[in-house]
Parts: structure tokens; C-alpha cells; sequence
């Protein structure tokens, strides 16, 4: 008897677990791991992109978890992972703990407002001060004059407005209050723009991820909320038509969205390692351009040292899969209900990649 | 009198009818949440959803990486709560081990997300990395006091008349304690140890800050792993119904695990 | 001379090795020992020394304010919310949770044919087995839908005058927070009550019958006031489990933060400690006031978690020997 079962029992699980785990280690050990985490926005677009990836260099393993814009910041700064997405740029603060890091816009998203109402299934007219104005609680009942005046082919049912938003820090909130302090001075002056706000009190429910608020629109009638373009579409949900400068309501689709991207990098976008902080495509100059559209950007440091675990083959499969996004990654856009970056995006990207440099050494591979 | 009387039984009768229903409005949830998990996770099972990863629709990454946070909790946590137990309770007559054994009870009630927290800033930042590591610490930060607590609780089972009988024979207490107090108490150690780790099979909250999550198999102990608790989770939140669905099959297998255990434990030591 | 001296020596010999090897054992358990009291060190100071710079920066405001404004440049944090959500949900579990675990607890010490006592044991102390995650999942798909159609709904209608009343049902709110809170915590409450019920003595169940007592008039009279002591402590430990609960309530309470949270209605979304943490931890920069913001949420959380289990534990062992004693 002795000590038989206690010490078989210790025994048995310490080399169940070393057992389990050499087995495991050893069949996955020559993949080179590449971590990142952030905007859960372009989530399925890069899970699509990496499982292609994977079938042309199968030892490279880039693992992305969708946690939020504000996530992957923190999580860039803090260098706990390679790469970070996200929906907004380093602001000026961000900018300090994360020096000298690259902005790559990996794809163009529109910020669809999703609805749902009972006996209205499409069609619903919205303008950006009412969204607003929905927002901070001074529109409460769905048959407002301010709203029916504007949608006079719909029967608006009088209850209540249901508000949906982001709980947790994310990049398309900051799109989404970012365009609201545009349109209404009201929402610049006690809101503001940021990757959470403090949001005014109405009837409101949050949720985790563009995912969670898209879960909520679709099952809670009544109910109003911001939610990415590609998910919207995913989930079959109703998108109100937003008016854009130029007075025209426009639906968000990938034609309206690519219009939008086009006619800002036309303009012309600052180089990957400069400041990228007031970069929108909001409101842009064309008559057909959706009014909420923003790049989802990769960040990335320039000098890939500073992040601890780097190694060259590491840094030199980093850069591959960079290279791989923005160029044939690029052609799985479509087919997700997501944007294809405009050629002009795509030059100004090659370039910043190329600046990438690991122990001060810039990576040829690509080149 | 005899109308008073009725009254009373009356109410007696009412009483127990109420008792009744608080049973079975106690098993409603169960037998609803059971059937829910099984009616939508069961069309789920195939051989490529237990084995695959998310490109093809599977959570086998998650299931691993369930099993080896499980083995690795198991094997940092077990033996330092049982030999915390076998202190509290064979030497456990002063104060030191009164205030230990206070402080355990109340660390046994810790929310998990506090710990979480903490192991975040102790061995995340440390590290650098989310990883496999740092989600065992913090799961065994969990395990180490319900051990420790089962473990005194089944030793002081066992009569003194045992040990002493031991000790008369001349064997050494620490033999005395590992040879025959740990055997006879086996059966309630294994019941208790093994229903905690099935506990911490299910733990989520520590874990969103530990362990991030992986699309991949194991990668080794100091980089993210992916677990089931966190796949449910996050599955849970997404608005398209065929991952939804992934959360229920996923829901199924860790309800599954948690409940075999439960019950083949339970059964196991009843006959005995 | 020589014979006697030899056995002799061997003694000594034994005992001197018994002597070093208990020692050691004994040594050794002793700081293993430890562990307890060095998690509950580790923790309590991490989050002690993280706090320091939010409650310094905003004084009482930190706990007593209800902003939430993470805007750079407009930064103001205060957890009265969440600090009151916290307490307003873990009320609703205790008041629909507590009567249910007694009256299970009642059926199984009091009533129960013994071929039911078992299995019925079994399933509630099944509900404890169940991760907190899929209470979580059946919460959003199952609970909810049967919250906003058969309870929200009509207590909205009829009594939506009542400010607890108010506002819209949708099933992502405080109440049904709560309710999954009451079914998480009816296993604690139930079994522990159970035990107190079954130390109750025969005699004096045996004493009340013989004057003439209907069996509930027993049990309300005698058996509950004799355990009453006990019958608190358990109902603190289901607090304690219900404050520091985290998936499942993230998952139905709605996620509300700043004075929005604030809860004033059953039907409004609301926030706790333990879910504002779950939903936003990961996204707090090292070093920025919102980290430490969130540690000192923890830190909260876990001085109100030591408040309720501290309070528990001496009830117990008050309970435990004057129950000693009586046995004696």
C-alpha cells in the first residue's frame, strides 16, 4: 500500500502532461510562431488570409486573436506580441509607448448602422446629427419627427430606441465617435472622439466585440447600433442608408467603400513611418462615397529587436507574411464581403515594409 | 378547535408542496441547460470538429490545450495542496496552521478573476508573452487551496486510533502519516481532488488574461494556448450561427468532461 | 556488559533517524504550508501597489464617483457603479436564491423519502459542477428569451410605474444577471444549510412533536431558529460566491459603464466589479492610469470578497463549537 496512490497518482499525471506535451512539442516544433492579437474587425479576413498562408509555407503559424484595437495597442506596447491590428491609428500618446512603429492598412472597412425593427426590414434613411442625436438619448421613440420626416415610405412603430455599442476599447468606436463629432458639435463638445467614450445615458446595452454588438441588434428588436460592414453582411442584418456630404443617402457596400479609399489616397496618405494620428475617410470627396469608412491598419515596429523572442527567422517570417497580406492576401477580399486595398494603398505599403529592419539589418528576402 | 387544527395541517400540507417546487425549479436549469447543450453541440461532433483546428471547423486546439492546462495545473497544484492538507491536519495543532487554515478557507473564495489579474502582472509582463505557464500558475493558484482543504478535511476522517496503533508499533510518524493515513483517506482525497480539477477544467475568467487563446496546437509552454472555456466564450459572442454552433459543440465536450468525472466519482466511492 | 549495550546503541540510533526524519517531513509540510498565506500575499499586494496611482490621483472620488471617461486628455474614473452593481445583483440572487435553497434543503433533511435524498442531492450539487461559461452560453441563447417573454415583459406592462420596473425589457440586464446568479448559488447555500439541518438534534424535534406540532410548525419554531446561526453563515458564503462571480454575469448584464450603470431600474444594463475587469483589463496600457484603475477594482473586490468569507469563516467556527459542545 505505502504511498503507492499518492505517489502514483503524482507520478502518473506528471508523465501523462510530459508525455502529452513532448508528443505535441515535437510535431510542431520547427514552425516558426508569429503572435498577435487586436481589431476584431478584420478577424475573419486574416484568419482566411493565414489559412492560405499556411498552405504555401506551412512552417509559419501566425496565430491572431481578435480582442480589440485597444488590446493589441496595449499589447504592442507592452511587446507582448509581434504585430498589432487596428481600426484607429497610434494617437499621440499611444505614439510615446509605442515609438517608431508602422502603420500598414491591411483592408478598408465601412461602419454599417445596423437596425432592427419590427415590420421595417429595409430601407430606413438615417443622417449623422440623428444618429447623433440617438446616441446621446435626445431621440428616444422611433417615430420622431426628426426621423419619419425623413423616411416618409416607412411606418416608424412608436417604442423605444434601443442603443447597442462596443464595452471595451475598440477602433471602430473611435471611426464611429470620431464621424459623430463631425457631424454634431453636441456630441464633439460632451462626448468627444476615442476607442471608448463615456457614453451619454440612454437606453443602452454594450457588448464585446463587433461581433457581441452585432449579436444583440439581431436578437433584440428595436434596437440600433454601429457595427463593421463585413459582419452586417455575414450576418444578413438591416443597414440604414447614411447621408453623405453631398446629400445623397448611401447604403454601405464594397463598391461605396472602395470609392471612399480611392478618393482619400488620391489625395495622397503620409509615408508608413510617419504620423498617421488624422488619417480618416470620413465624409470624403466624392458624391458616391459611404460617409463611415476607415482603413484597419497593421502596426508594427520598425525595428524588430525591441520585441523580446525575436529572432531573424522570425523577423524574415514576419515580413513574408506581411508581404503575403497586402498583396495576394488581397485577392480573398471579395469573397469575405471586405475591400481590396486600392493600388495606390498597396505601393505606399511595399514601401513601408521595406523599411522594416531587424538589428538594424533590413530584410531582402522580399526585395 | 378541530377547524384550527385543519388550518394548521392545511398549511403543513401547503408547506411542503412549496419545498417541493423549490426542488424543481432548482433542477429546471440543469435538465434545460443538459438538454440545450446536447440537442445543438451533439450535430456538432464529428471527427474533424474534436481534431481539427479553425480552419477547418474544428476545436481541437482547444481540447489539447484544455488537457495539458488540466496535467500541468494537476502537476504544480496536487502535491502542494496535499501536503498543505497532510500539515493542517496531522500537525496542525497551533496557531500558525489555525491562521493557515483560516486563510485557506478564504482564499478558496477568491474570485478567479482577481487572480487572473495578479498572475498577469507577475508573470505575463514578466515573461513578455501570454502563455501556457502562466494560465497553469494561475488555474493552480485556484487548485492549491480546495486540495488543501479536501486533503485536511478526508485525514481528519481517519480515527487516531490508527495512528496511534501505528506509532506503538514504532514507525516513524511521516511514515505513519504517507503509509497508513494517506491510504485509508484515499477515497475522499481522490473524490475531492479530482472534482477540483474538474472545476478548474471550466475556469474561463483567469484565463482571458493569461493564456490569449491559439489557432495552433500546442506551441510550447511559453506561448499562447488555446482552452475551452475561452473557445465557448468567445464563440458565444460571435453573431454567425454556425460558430455559435462550434460554442455548443465545444460546451457539450466540457460539460461532458466535468459531469463523467462528477459522476464516475461520486458512483465510484459510494460502492466502496 | 557487552550484549545489553549493543540494542542499546541500535535504540538510540533509531531514534535519532525518527527523530531527523519527521523533522524534516514535518519542515518541509510546514512551508509548503505557506502557500495559502503566499497567494493570498502575492495577490494582495500586486493589486495594491497597481491601485496606488487611481485612488492617489482621484482621492474618494475613485470610489464614491460615477464617471467613466477613458478619452485621453478627459480621463476620470470612479467605480460607485460598479461597486453598487456589484451589490444590487448579488441582493436579487440572495433574495430568489436563498428561499429555494431552504426549501431544498427542508425536502431533503425534513421530508424526502430516502430513495430520493440521494439522487436529489446529487443533481444539486451537479449545478455547482457546471462551468460558470455554459451558464453564461444558455444564459444568452435560453434564460434570456424566457426572461423577456414570461417575466420582463408582464411586470413591464402591469407594473412598469414602479421605477425597478421601468425601462425596456431585453433580457441583457441586472434582473436577469441575478437570476443566473441565484441558480449559481443555490448548490452552496442548499448543501450547507443541509448539513446544518442534519446536526440539528432528534430531541428536540422529538420535544416539539410531543406538545402537539404539525411538522412545519417544527421545523419554522424550532429547527430553523436552532440553525439559524448556521443557516447565515451559509447564505454569506453563496454572497461571497455571487460578488466574485465573473463569465456568466459578462455575459447577461449588458456591460454598461459610467452613470448609465448606475442601477436604478431591473430592465437596464449594469456592470460589476468582476465583468468591467473580464471586459476590459486586456486593453489597459502597463503604466496607464486605467490599469490601475482596473487593479484597484480588483483590489476592491477582493477587500469585499475578505470582508464576506472573513465574516463567514467566524459565524463557522462559532457555529462549529457550540455544536462541538453540544456533542460533548
Amino acid at each position: 500500500m505505502v504511498t503507492k496512490y499518492a505517489a502514483l497518482a503524482i507520478i502518473l499525471i506528471t508523465l501523462l502532461s510530459g508525455a502529452f506535451i513532448g508528443v505535441t512539442y515535437s510535431l510542431s516544433s520547427k514552425a516558426v510562431m508569429l503572435n498577435s492579437t487586436g481589431a476584431s474587425f478584420p478577424y475573419p479576413l486574416i484568419d482566411k488570409i493565414i489559412t492560405e498562408y499556411n498552405k504555401v509555407e506551412p512552417y509559419v503559424q501566425v496565430n491572431y486573436q481578435p480582442s480589440g484595437s485597444g488590446a493589441g495597442i496595449t499589447a504592442l506596447a507592452d511587446k507582448t506580441i509581434f504585430f498589432a491590428g487596428s481600426d484607429a491609428p497610434l494617437s499621440k500618446t499611444e505614439k510615446e509607448k509605442a515609438p517608431n512603429t508602422l502603420h500598414i492598412p491591411e483592408t478598408v472597412g465601412s461602419i454599417a448602422i445596423a437596425y432592427n425593427i419590427t415590420g421595417v426590414p429595409s430601407g430606413l434613411k438615417l443622417t449623422g446629427q440623428i444618429i447623433a442625436d440617438i446616441f446621446e438619448g435626445k431621440i428616444t421613440l422611433w417615430n420622431d419627427p426628426v426621423i419619419t420626416k425623413i423616411n416618409p415610405d416607412i411606418v416608424l412603430p412608436a417604442e423605444a430606441i434601443i442603443t447597442v455599442h462596443r464595452s471595451e476599447s475598440s477602433g471602430t468606436t473611435f471611426v464611429f465617435t470620431n464621424y459623430l463629432s463631425i457631424e454634431s458639435a453636441s456630441w464633439k463638445n460632451n462626448v468627444g472622439q476615442s476607442k471608448t467614450v463615456a457614453w451619454p445615458p440612454a437606453n443602452d446595452i454594450a457588448s464585446n466585440g463587433n461581433t457581441g454588438v452585432a449579436q444583440i441588434i439581431t436578437s433584440t428588436p428595436y434596437s440600433i447600433g454601429y457595427v463593421e460592414l463585413a459582419y452586417t453582411l455575414q450576418a444578413n442584418m438591416t443597414i440604414a442608408a447614411i447621408q453623405n456630404p453631398y446629400g445623397n443617402y448611401v447604403i454601405p457596400t464594397l463598391e461605396s467603400t472602395a470609392i471612399a479609399a480611392q478618393s482619400v489616397a488620391l489625395e495622397g496618405l503620409p509615408a508608413g513611418d510617419a504620423d498617421w494620428s488624422g488619417v480618416n475617410l470620413l465624409n470624403t470627396k466624392d458624391a458616391n462615397a459611404y460617409p463611415i469608412v476607415s482603413f484597419s491598419y497593421i502596426l508594427v515596429y520598425q525595428e524588430l529587436n525591441v520585441i523580446p523572442g525575436m529572432t531573424q527567422e522570425r523577423a524574415v517570417a514576419l515580413i513574408e507574411f506581411l508581404w503575403y497580406v497586402i498583396h495576394d492576401g488581397q485577392q480573398l477580399a471579395n469573397s469575405l464581403h471586405y475591400t481590396q486595398l486600392p493600388d495606390n494603398v498597396v505601393e505606399i505599403n511595399a514601401e513601408t515594409i521595406k523599411l522594416i529592419t531587424f538589428n538594424g539589418q533590413t530584410i531582402t528576402t522580399i526585395l | 378547535m378541530m377547524n384550527s387544527y385543519g388550518f394548521r395541517k392545511l398549511k403543513n400540507n401547503l408547506f411542503f408542496t412549496l419545498c417541493a417546487i423549490c426542488v424543481i425549479i432548482a433542477i429546471i436549469p440543469l435538465a434545460s441547460i443538459l438538454f440545450e447543450v446536447t440537442i445543438r453541440g451533439a450535430p456538432q461532433l464529428s471527427l474533424t470538429f474534436l481534431t481539427g483546428t479553425s480552419a477547418n471547423g474544428g476545436i481541437g486546439p482547444a481540447i489539447q490545450g484544455t488537457i495539458i492546462l488540466v496535467c500541468l495545473t494537476s502537476a504544480i497544484g496536487i502535491p502542494i495542496g496535499i501536503l498543505s492538507g497532510i500539515y493542517l491536519s496531522e500537525f496542525g495543532n497551533n496557531k500558525y496552521a489555525q491562521n493557515l487554515r483560516a486563510i485557506n478557507n478564504i482564499i478558496t473564495q477568491f474570485p478567479s478573476i482577481i487572480i487572473g489579474i495578479t498572475i498577469y502582472g507577475i508573470i505575463v509582463l514578466t515573461l513578455s508573452s501570454y502563455s501556457a505557464i502562466a494560465g497553469a500558475i494561475a488555474l493552480s493558484f485556484i487548485l492549491i487551496p480546495i486540495v488543501t482543504r479536501t486533503t485536511e478535511e478526508s485525514l481528519k476522517l481517519v480515527p487516531n486510533t490508527l495512528r496511534e496503533a501505528s506509532l506503538a508499533l514504532g514507525v516513524h510518524n511521516w511514515r505513519t502519516t504517507l503509509n497508513i493515513v494517506l491510504p485509508t483517506a484515499k477515497n475522499g482525497l481522490l473524490t475531492g481532488t479530482l472534482l477540483a480539477v474538474a472545476r478548474i477544467a471550466g475556469e474561463t475568467a483567469p484565463l482571458i488574461m493569461t493564456i490569449l487563446g491559439n489557432r495552433y496546437f500546442f506551441q510550447g509552454l511559453n506561448q499562447p494556448i488555446a482552452a475551452l472555456p475561452l473557445e465557448i466564450y468567445k464563440n458565444a459572442l460571435q453573431p454567425y450561427p454556425e460558430i455559435q454552433a462550434q460554442g455548443w459543440g465545444a460546451a457539450l465536450i466540457l460539460i461532458l468532461i466535468v459531469l463523467i468525472v462528477n459522476i464516475t466519482v461520486r458512483i465510484a466511492t459510494r460502492s466502496k | 556488559m557487552k550484549s545489553p549495550t549493543k540494542p542499546q546503541k541500535q535504540t538510540q540510533k533509531l531514534v535519532k533517524h525518527k527523530i531527523t526524519g519527521d523533522n524534516l517531513f514535518k519542515i518541509f509540510a510546514t512551508i509548503i504550508a505557506a502557500s495559502a498565506l503566499i497567494i493570498l500575499i502575492i495577490t494582495g499586494y500586486t493589486l495594491l501597489k497597481g491601485s496606488i496611482p487611481a485612488i492617489q490621483n482621484f482621492g474618494l472620488n475613485f470610489f464614491f464617483g460615477q464617471q467613466w471617461n477613458p478619452v485621453e486628455g478627459r480621463e476620470i474614473y470612479g467605480i460607485l457603479p460598479y461597486i453598487l452593481g456589484t451589490l444590487v445583483t448579488s441582493g436579487i440572487a440572495l433574495l430568489i436564491g436563498v428561499p429555494l435553497s431552504l426549501g431544498i434543503a427542508i425536502f431533503l433533511v425534513e421530508m424526502a423519502p430516502r430513495s430520493l435524498r440521494v439522487p436529489v442531492s446529487y443533481i444539486v450539487e451537479l449545478l455547482a459542477a457546471v462551468p460558470s461559461v455554459i451558464y453564461g452560453l444558455w444564459g444568452i441563447f435560453v434564460l434570456r428569451g424566457w426572461m423577456v417573454t414570461y417575466v420582463e415583459t408582464p411586470l413591464s406592462k402591469y407594473l412598469g410605474w414602479i421605477p425597478i420596473f421601468s425601462g425596456t425589457p431585453q433580457g441583457l440586464d441586472i434582473f436577469a444577471a441575478g437570476v443566473i446568479l441565484a441558480i449559481m448559488i443555490i448548490p452552496t447555500i442548499a448543501s450547507l444549510s443541509k448539513e446544518v439541518l442534519t446536526a440539528v438534534p432528534n430531541s428536540i424535534r422529538e420535544g416539539a412533536y410531543s406538545i402537539g406540532a404539525t411538522k412545519w410548525e417544527v421545523i419554522k419554531r424550532w429547527v430553523l431558529s436552532y440553525g439559524k446561526s448556521g443557516i447565515f453563515a451559509a447564505v454569506i458564503l453563496g454572497l461571497g460566491r455571487a460578488v466574485g462571480e465573473t463569465m456568466a454575469v459578462t455575459m447577461l448584464i449588458g456591460n454598461a459603464t459610467g452613470p448609465s450603470a448606475m442601477p436604478h431600474s431591473l430592465f437596464q444594463s449594469g456592470q460589476t466589479m468582476a465583468s468591467l475587469i473580464a471586459n476590459g483589463f486586456m486593453e489597459a496600457t502597463t503604466g496607464s492610469l486605467k490599469l490601475s484603475t482596473y487593479l484597484g477594482v480588483g483590489l476592491t473586490l477582493l477587500i469585499m470578497s475578505l470582508i464576506i468569507n472573513v465574516g463567514a469563516h467566524l459565524i463557522m467556527t462559532r457555529v462549529f463549537k457550540v455544536k462541538g459542545g453540544a456533542i460533548e
